[in-house]
């Protein structure tokens, strides 16, 4: 029974780790472009107003739309549960187009599941890559242009790996809420770990298979924890 | 003719003026002291010779070539601002080595990377990176650092560290060599270490300009001094002249000031 209950909860496994890595693969780049559009200085109605014109003519000229459509965006997406945003994510363009989009089979479960996941998690990864970049003293910058480097040469020879080692310790700490926040895709239907665990309850009463699936988080989790740290360590050798 | 001309140079931040009507000269070789309290626009006028600001007005020439001049936009062109920018070089009042990078590899980096844009560097890419290690290590000896070639900045003392910024900033072989208030964030027992050096490279003739508090190095070191006040220079001449007989009232009131301590 043990290696039966085993199997089926690796099945499962597989498809949380499925969500896991495929929710980072397209959340890491997107949380950076997120980041750099919420830090768009790009103010198009800039030349409307002077020093002297009336209030709101100057707080229209200062408007950063691009900044400012995705601070909007980040505080909903980090405003409501996730769940909901996978139920809506799934639901809703099927209510609106009269089919599911997403189709009813398992594939399309899991891509609804990471389409929600990669949009919550680029949303807070974007907040720790802005404060990894912001984090990096103007010294840096200007230190560089003084020296005659290019805009590119700054960011890829002195501030990136800076940036980098401020990120680390709080990509970790999202990084590991992610693997136990895939038990959510249960809500939609795919069966992930949490799921798998639960089959054995419902449908023959045992109760053990749910609370087993904590080793396999816990297994991730640690494996996850021993790569931070050496990653950590790599970028032990200065400091900022 | 003087090696830096500094024309009329004026900035503002928002409505509040910093730097009214800035103009003076430097000769090839001397060391100018630039004093004054803070918020006097001393640090602003440093970063618009390297510029880190734009002036709205004036004009800044070396060596006869016009650098900047804010009636004519060709002289503001991005790219060309950057080699610009390489007649001066820069120590900052907070050093900002780069902290991935060890002493050698901080005095290394810029030079390295202008070598990418020279014409031979495919051909000759061993021997331009020898040459630039060559004197990033003499560098680092001239600054007493010779053993520290290999620590990363936070391995070293304020002091030290100020001392590998100057390194940096020497390997560039820049025409005027800026300092921001280079002591100000040391220890007291750590200026010293620091004003030998810079007192070294006067005695070499090195053309420098030094925003700083310490007076007597001022007076010792430099050979002009400018005051400056309220975004204007308020006195400027030989240096021993302006601090042992300063000829205003507000440059009097200044240096008394300092003299108490």
């Amino acid at each position: 029974m043990f290696w039966t209950v085993t199997r089926t909860l690796l099945e499962g496994f597989g498809t949380s780790a499925e969500i896991f890595a495929l929710t980072l693969v397209f959340a890491l780049p997107l949380g950076l472009l997120v980041a750099l559009g919420s830090m768009s200085k790009w103010a198009p109605l800039r030349g409307l107003a002077r020093g002297d014109s009336p209030a709101w003519l100057r707080a229209l000229a200062g408007l950063r739309p691009i900044s400012a459509v995705v601070e909007v965006v980040v505080w909903v997406i980090r405003g409501t549960p996730l769940m909901l945003q996978l139920a809506v994510i799934f639901y809703v363009p099927g209510m609106v187009l009269g089919t599911n989009p997403w189709g009813s089979g398992t594939q399309g479960r899991i891509t609804a599941t990471v389409a929600a996941f990669v949009i919550n998690y680029a949303c807070y990864f974007s907040v720790i890559y802005r404060g990894g970049i912001q984090g990096v003293p103007q010294g840096q910058r200007e230190a560089g242009q003084v020296l005659g480097m290019t805009r590119a040469q700054i960011f890829f020879r002195v501030t990136l790996l800076q940036m980098v080692k401020r990120v680390v310790p709080p990509m970790s700490n999202e990084i590991i809420t992610l693997v136990k926040d895939t038990s959510l895709a249960n809500t939609i239907g795919v069966v992930e770990l949490i799921r798998a665990g639960s089959t054995f309850r419902t449908n023959g009463g045992l109760v053990w298979p749910f609370f087993y699936t904590a080793v396999f988080y816990l297994v991730f989790v640690g494996v996850l924890t021993i790569l931070f740290n050496w990653l950590e360590k790599k970028l032990d050798y200065f400091k900022v | 003719m003087a090696i830096l001309q500094v024309e009329g140079i004026q900035k503002q931040f928002g409505k509040t003026p910093v730097l009214r009507d800035i103009s003076f000269e430097l000769e090839q070789g001397q060391a100018l002291a630039i004093i004054g309290s803070s918020g006097s626009g001393k640090t602003t006028l440093l970063r618009c010779l390297n510029f880190l600001e734009r002036p709205d007005q004036g004009r800044i020439t070396v060596g006869g070539q016009v650098l900047f001049d804010a009636g004519d936009p060709a002289t503001q062109r991005e790219g060309e601002v950057r080699k610009k920018r390489l007649h001066f070089g820069l120590v900052f009042q907070s050093f900002n080595l780069f902290p991935q990078y060890t002493a050698l590899e901080n005095v290394m980096l810029a030079g390295q990377l202008l070598a990418r844009e020279r014409e031979d560097f495919k051909q000759n890419k061993k021997r331009i990176y020898a040459d630039i290690e060559a004197r990033g290590l003499a560098l680092l000896e001239r600054m007493g650092l010779a053993d520290r070639a290999g620590h990363y900045p936070h391995q070293l003392s304020g002091g030290q560290q100020q001392r590998v910024a100057i390194a940096r900033a020497l390997a560039l072989q820049p025409d005027i060599l800026c300092f921001d208030e280079p002591t100000s964030a040391l220890d007291p027992e750590l200026t010293g270490e620091v004003l030998k050096v810079i007192r070294a490279l006067a005695e070499q003739k090195t053309t420098m300009i030094i925003v700083t508090h310490e007076m007597a190095f001022a007076r010792d070191v430099a050979d002009q001094v400018i005051f400056m006040d309220g975004g204007v220079i308020v006195e400027q001449g030989e240096a021993r002249q302006v601090i042992e007989h300063p000829q205003e009232e507000r440059t009097r009131q200044f240096l008394s000031r300092y003299s108490e301590n």
